[in-house]
């Protein structure tokens, strides 16, 4: 940006209007709201399905779903859309794109046309997973019941369908869209900061994009391998998964896991970014540790990647292997804790300021936690052996995930929502949407450890009467959540309507990064003379 | 450039991907992983007191119309000691069909210790219409067993077979008056 212009865009040529400025956008901010659009649509969606499955099991008996497998293809659609189509979009596609060249100096993002292509595989990729549900899986059920996991050989024999082959090509594009906004994202980190915007003065935010986009490129390209082994094995006489050609199923697992492990990272640690913002600009102090929080995600996601068998415990593994398994998991709770302590020390002594974005935050920490404490134990292999598989699974990666990935998320959303929209939203509703929604949400969770200690299994329409009792409180929980989402979006609609103009930095002398330099909303291109970083 | 470098990375990563496969197959069969049985071409030079009981299971899977069966249930072997046991494999259609093996034992972590001197599995099996046969397969639990302490509580090796139709089968053999490939007997 050689262009030196005072004025913000007023002497720049005019953007295309209409639907051409969204269809053909190379503007990072444009792109940056459609995914978050198309992540409140995901979220919708995948929210509809995970109420279904309440909906079933708050009695014993089938209710709704005639056979199991209609309700594993539910919940199989529920992982899949939440993980691709809900929390990568708002997180990575959504906050990141919208923030990353705002908060490091930089006029837009490095491939603004590999931006709009990284946005545009998503809803392709989405057509087809929805294709998926409605094409045969099993003989003569429609949809894919294998889980997120999709293991063979229930994904290759146990569905003759083409429903796995659409689910397969769904995963390949929501993967290329992923890997180019990843590269993308690098190079735009590594090339474009500011004139002093060193590394160690990027915002956390950035840090944790850095982090989580590398974490992508190593562990994406594996799951495109695996997957397209998967498909070349159902379609094209390949065994790689089977047995009978020499074949090992337990590969597939192998390679599954190299990627989901890193995947689990992906989802939680932009929100980790947002989280040290949040609590730094409503605690009023800088963030407590910056670099030990920086290289902590780093730490996060490194050993992320050598840790994927403890999600195998029960396939046969040595006693050494387990056990390097138990301890290199376990080792990630000490970056994770100094993250979580960093975030209290922060709060500490700070002028807090319980505007609804800290209040997300807060309840982030808070349920993070809870769900990182049972992840250590279901770290032992021993442990695992009696609580794989059950609820209390369920409920560890929905506490770190659902409650944690989704807190930051909505902590995220009401942090930029004045800065992205220019309006402000208001604080009752925010407070309302997020009480309704801490409470529901723990509601749903909370009993499912107790059902997972007390054996009942996932993934199964149906149950003994004897977890009745707790099933009927988590579905309950459930439905207080679907209204806490409905009040999030009359909020969000309450906001757009009522215009009540932001100023541009809302929230006063914590909010120190650039983004609040700039006006609100931004203009269509920003930093046309580039901030200077001391 | 960062571009290009990212690209070539997914590129490898790719590649390592599916270099995962043959690599995991070499270390299957190297360190005996998932219960993948060793290769051995001759017998271990001295025989242990303790005893171990081996089961015989045998599956034979979708699509071949084939009976299969180990002669006996199970042993009682020695460790270090070289068996032979044999199986049985009927065809039961009337047409010739080509089979192949898959094997593992279980516990898993025991295969690095159940090594095969020479075993039916090791080539497809080709049964004419209504065709009997006696197969052997010549085994020893290694001695090395005793050292590794993850072992001291074994008692039982479950020794598995599933056979699978051949791939090569699905084209048609004329030629059925060709001599059927030699069991290893």
């Amino acid at each position: 940006m050689a262009t030196v212009a005072k004025a913000h865009s007023e002497d720049l040529p005019d953007h295309p209007h209409g639907w051409r400025r969204y269809l053909y956008s190379t503007n990072h901010k444009d792109i940056g709201t459609m995914y978050l659009v198309f992540a409140l649509f995901g979220g919708l969606v995948g929210g509809v399905l995970s109420i279904g499955m309440r909906l079933e099991l708050m009695h014993p008996g089938l209710q709704f779903f005639h056979d199991s497998h209609m309700f594993n293809v539910f919940t199989t659609a529920h992982g899949l859309i939440m993980i691709f189509f809900m929390v990568m979009p708002a997180m990575i596609g959504g906050f990141g794109n919208w923030m990353i060249p705002l908060m490091i100096g930089a006029p837009d993002m490095a491939f603004p046309r590999m931006n709009n292509i990284s946005f545009w595989l998503l809803p392709a990729s989405f057509t087809l997973l929805v294709i998926s549900l409605f094409v045969e899986g099993e003989p003569g059920a429609p949809g894919v019941a294998a889980g997120w996991t999709i293991y063979a050989p229930l994904s290759t024999t146990g569905h003759p369908g083409p429903a796995v082959d659409f689910a397969i090509l769904s995963l390949h594009l929501a993967g290329a869209s992923s890997i180019l906004g990843a590269i993308n994202f690098i190079t735009t980190i590594f090339n474009m900061r500011a004139p002093g915007m060193t590394m160690h003065k990027m915002p956390l935010f950035v840090w944790s994009q850095l982090v989580t986009v590398f974490l992508i490129l190593l562990a994406m390209p594996v799951l495109a391998g695996a997957i397209t082994m998967l498909l070349t094995d159902r379609n094209f006489g390949t065994t790689f998964f089977t047995p009978g050609g020499g074949g090992d199923p337990l590969l597939f697992q192998h390679l599954f896991w190299f990627f989901g492990h890193p995947e689990v990272y992906i989802l939680i640690v932009p929100g980790f970014g947002m989280i040290s913002q949040i609590v730094a600009t409503f605690a009023k102090k800088p963030v407590f540790g910056y670099l030990g929080m920086a290289y902590a995600m780093v730490a996060i996601g490194g050993i992320g990647f050598v840790v994927w068998a403890h999600h195998m415990y029960t396939v046969g593994m040595s006693t050494a292997a387990q056990a390097y398994f138990v301890v290199a998991t376990m080792v990630i709770a000490v970056p994770t804790g100094v993250k979580i302590f960093s975030w209290i020390a922060t709060m500490w002594g700070g002028s807090l300021e319980f505007k609804t974005p800290l209040l997300w935050a807060i309840g982030f920490i808070f349920l993070f936690t809870v769900g990182g404490v049972t992840g250590v134990v279901l770290a032992n292999a021993g442990v695992d052996r009696s609580l794989q598989d059950t609820y209390y699974v369920v409920a560890h990666f929905h506490y770190v995930l659902s409650l944690g990935a989704v807190f930051t998320i909505f902590a995220g959303w009401y942090y930029w929502f004045p800065k992205m929209s220019g309006y402000m939203y208001s604080e009752t509703i925010g407070k309302l949407h997020f009480w309704l929604t801490f409470i529901g949400v723990n509601i749903v969770f909370f009993p499912q450890h107790f059902l997972g200690l007390a054996g009942m299994p996932r993934r199964v329409a149906d149950y003994p009467d004897a977890f009745a009792g707790w099933n009927l409180v988590s579905s309950l929980g459930s439905y207080l959540s679907g209204l806490g989402a409905l009040v999030f979006f009359f909020g969000v609609a309450q906001a757009f309507m009522r215009k009540e103009k932001a100023a541009d930095n809302p929230w006063g002398a914590g909010a120190t990064t650039l983004e609040w330099t700039l006006p609100s909303p931004p203009p269509f291109h920003q930093y046309n003379e580039l901030p200077l970083i001391k | 450039m960062v571009a290009a470098a990212c690209g070539v990375f997914v590129a490898a990563m790719v590649g390592a991907a599916y270099a995962a496969v043959p690599l995991y197959n070499w270390f299957c069969r190297t360190t005996g992983f998932g219960g993948t049985t060793q290769v051995a071409t001759a017998a271990p030079s001295h025989v242990l007191d303790r005893k171990l009981k081996v089961r015989f299971d045998a599956n034979v899977a979708g699509g071949l119309p084939w009976r299969f069966e180990p002669e006996q249930n199970s042993i009682e072997v020695k460790v270090g000691e070289v068996v032979t046991v044999g199986y049985r494999v009927v065809n039961e259609s009337a047409r010739e069909t080509v089979g192949v093996a898959s094997y593992n034992v279980s516990p898993s972590t025991a295969g690095a210790y159940f090594s095969k001197i020479n075993c039916f599995c090791f080539t497809d099996q080709r049964l004419k219409a209504g065709e009997k046969r006696d197969m052997t397969v010549v085994f020893f639990v290694a001695p090395e067993l005793v050292k590794d302490s993850e072992q001291d509580g074994l008692d039982t090796i479950t020794l598995s077979y599933t056979m699978y139709p051949a791939r090569q089968a699905e084209t048609p053999q004329v030629d059925s008056g060709a001599a059927p490939a030699p069991g290893r007997s």
